[in-house]
């Protein structure tokens, strides 16, 4: 194993600086390297990009009628 | 957007209660528990917007501008409240060395490959889709409810309300470094919730 070979366990904490591409150059080619060769790396990062989703899926939740309604009074009152 | 707001445009400010309506329930909803309490944060926050709309420079933009109000009055009431109901007070330092993955996962240091995953990551079997069923929503909304608070408020703005790192970085006065710990932490997390549940499974 070469001094530069990361391994799965420091690539965990790496995830979130991949994704932010905030990894410098000279990591983010072993990281790219680790994750082609090693498949539980590459199934755990496809995982975490599916919990991205699944959790922004919160963002559609409507606003109810009700609290619409009560927001858009404010702009009547306010008018007033 | 702005111009028709300071001419008292109805339309105007419908579509700006329909663009940010619910987010800011969700982002007061961060700092005050109390349903009554997060209306009212969001209903002051929009008398602040049309009083202060004439005053407002397009230096930053819009949605900028009117989150920082609603923050910086959730905040406030959040104080208000936390002397009555206080938020649970886990453990939450970005400098502590929690683990992502639990360590048992991995192999130890006196095997072949020190570092590496013990077992092979379970695959998930469902579709992308099945993933966003109600079932798996409720879930998740109620797994980041029970995070430690910085955590919880930094994966609620950055993966459910989309904000940049920059954005999240301003409103909760945190180094950049220690925002990415928390999302971090906070991601692994709710992946571990989804896959313990068995929702992904066939």
């Amino acid at each position: 194993m070469s001094s530069t070979e990361i391994t799965c366990k420091e690539l965990v904490e790496l995830v979130t600086d991949y994704l932010d591409h905030r990894m410098p150059a000279e990591q983010r080619l072993p990281f790219e390297e680790h994750i082609a060769f090693c498949s539980p790396r590459a199934v755990y990062l496809e995982q975490i990009r599916q919990t991205i989703t699944v959790t922004g899926a919160l963002r559609e939740d409507d606003l109810d009628q009700q609290s619409r309604d009560a927001m858009l009074n404010v702009f009547k009152d306010f008018r007033r | 957007m702005v111009r028709a707001l300071r001419e008292g445009d109805e339309a105007a400010f419908a579509h700006l209660v329909d663009a940010f309506g619910g987010s800011m329930q969700r982002v007061a909803a961060l700092y005050v528990r109390d349903r009554a309490v997060v209306q009212e944060v969001v209903q002051d926050t929009w008398v602040a917007v049309l009083r202060g709309i004439d005053r407002f420079e397009s230096r930053s933009s819009l949605r900028t501008w009117l989150f920082s109000i609603l923050v910086n009055i959730a905040k406030t009431r959040g104080v208000r409240e936390s002397r009555s109901v206080p938020f649970a007070s886990i453990a939450d330092d970005p400098e502590s060395g929690e683990e992502s993955v639990p360590v048992d996962r991995f192999l130890g240091d006196d095997s072949a490959w020190p570092g590496h995953w013990a077992s092979a990551v379970p695959e998930w079997h469902r579709p992308l889709e099945r993933l966003l069923s109600t079932e798996v929503r409720t879930l998740i909304s109620a797994s980041i409810a029970q995070l430690p608070d910085m955590q919880r408020k930094v994966v609620s703005l950055r993966d459910v309300e989309g904000w940049s790192a920059e954005e999240v970085c301003n409103v909760l006065e945190l180094s950049e470094t220690n925002q990415r710990v928390l999302l971090h932490r906070a991601r692994s997390k709710l992946r571990e919730v989804i896959e313990r549940s068995g929702l992904q499974e066939n």
